[in-house]
């Protein structure tokens, strides 16, 4: 599998998530935002944490803007697999790549502690080293993670069973709880939580290697 | 020419920055504030020519989050 994570000025989750994928047994490289293609047989893309152009205007905005945000566009929507994490997440729907926005956490703080995950659905190539139903331990760091749709866009993501996590205590007021939601071709995952910060016995919890063992074996043998 | 852009969460969207503040002015003995809202007011000096319609696009692509938020636009 080959990973490009893509590097904003900010970002600050970009090498932990590059050995993450690294450990699942993916050639990583990065990717500068001035960038105008993603390196060749790229098969995931990941878009860290962190705080990209410094959250101005609104989180994620002016990422969702630069130059390699519309070769990661284009890779969704050729079919290619997208992981957004925390800030990433925040770009994704700001470039509308997923529906929906972060608005700013409920209780107004910023929250940083590991919360419990529920796992909404298997069938995903993120989650399928997961049972449905099973909860897992995953650290939060962020002040904009309270995830807002409207109505329809909800219940569409319910139908078609794009939750992919829900927090089992809602810490920022997100609608649905919702943690992490799929694309409606299942390929690109924004979640709130670091599943890159539970990746490592050193790091005091390993719930997160799940997700990037499955989608190495995935796109391994696809 | 100046222009001034209004960003506002939509009505029905949460805002707890707004809600933050309206306790801040009831404890400060402030009665009588039912609700704040809060927003961004953008200024933009534009070339000559510059129409509405070009700072409503600018609106829809980069200033405003359409999911969350309405604008508007004040251009003399």
């Amino acid at each position: 599998m080959k990973a490009a994570v893509v590097v904003f000025p900010g970002s600050n989750c970009d090498r932990d998530l590059a050995v993450a994928f690294r450990a699942a047994g993916a050639d990583v490289e990065m990717v500068w935002h001035k960038d105008t293609a993603l390196p060749a047989g790229v098969d995931i893309v990941g878009v860290p944490g962190g705080f990209s152009f410094g959250d101005y205007l609104r989180c994620g905005a002016i990422a969702a803007n630069s130059p390699i945000c519309r070769a990661v566009k284009d890779h969704a929507d050729k079919g290619g697999y997208v992981l957004g994490i925390c800030n990433g997440f925040q770009v994704l729907t700001e470039t509308g790549i997923l529906p929906g926005a972060l608005l700013r956490n409920a209780g107004l703080k910023y929250i940083c502690k590991t919360v419990g995950l529920k796992i909404e659905t298997s069938q995903s190539a993120y989650t399928e080293g997961y049972n449905a139903g099973d909860v897992i331990d995953i650290p939060i760091a962020h002040h904009d993670g309270n995830y807002f749709a409207d109505d329809a866009t909800l219940a569409a993501l319910t139908d078609e069973d794009r939750i992919a996590f829900s927090y089992t205590d809602n810490p920022n007021g997100s609608q649905r709880d919702i943690a992490g939601i799929l694309s409606s071709n299942r390929r690109v995952l924004g979640m709130m939580p670091h599943p890159e910060r539970a990746a490592d016995s050193g790091h005091g919890g390993t719930d997160g290697q799940a997700l990037f063992r499955a989608v190495a074996g995935q796109l391994t043998s696809a | 020419m100046k222009a001034t852009v209004h960003v506002m969460l939509k009505t029905g969207v949460l805002d707890p920055q707004g809600e933050a503040v309206r306790h801040a002015l009831g404890a400060l003995g402030f009665d009588g504030v039912n609700s704040v809202r809060q927003g961004k007011v953008i200024e933009l000096d534009l070339a000559d020519g510059t129409t509405e319609a070009d700072v409503t696009a600018m609106c829809e692509k980069l200033l405003a989050n359409t999911v969350i938020e309405s604008y508007r636009v004040e251009m003399p």
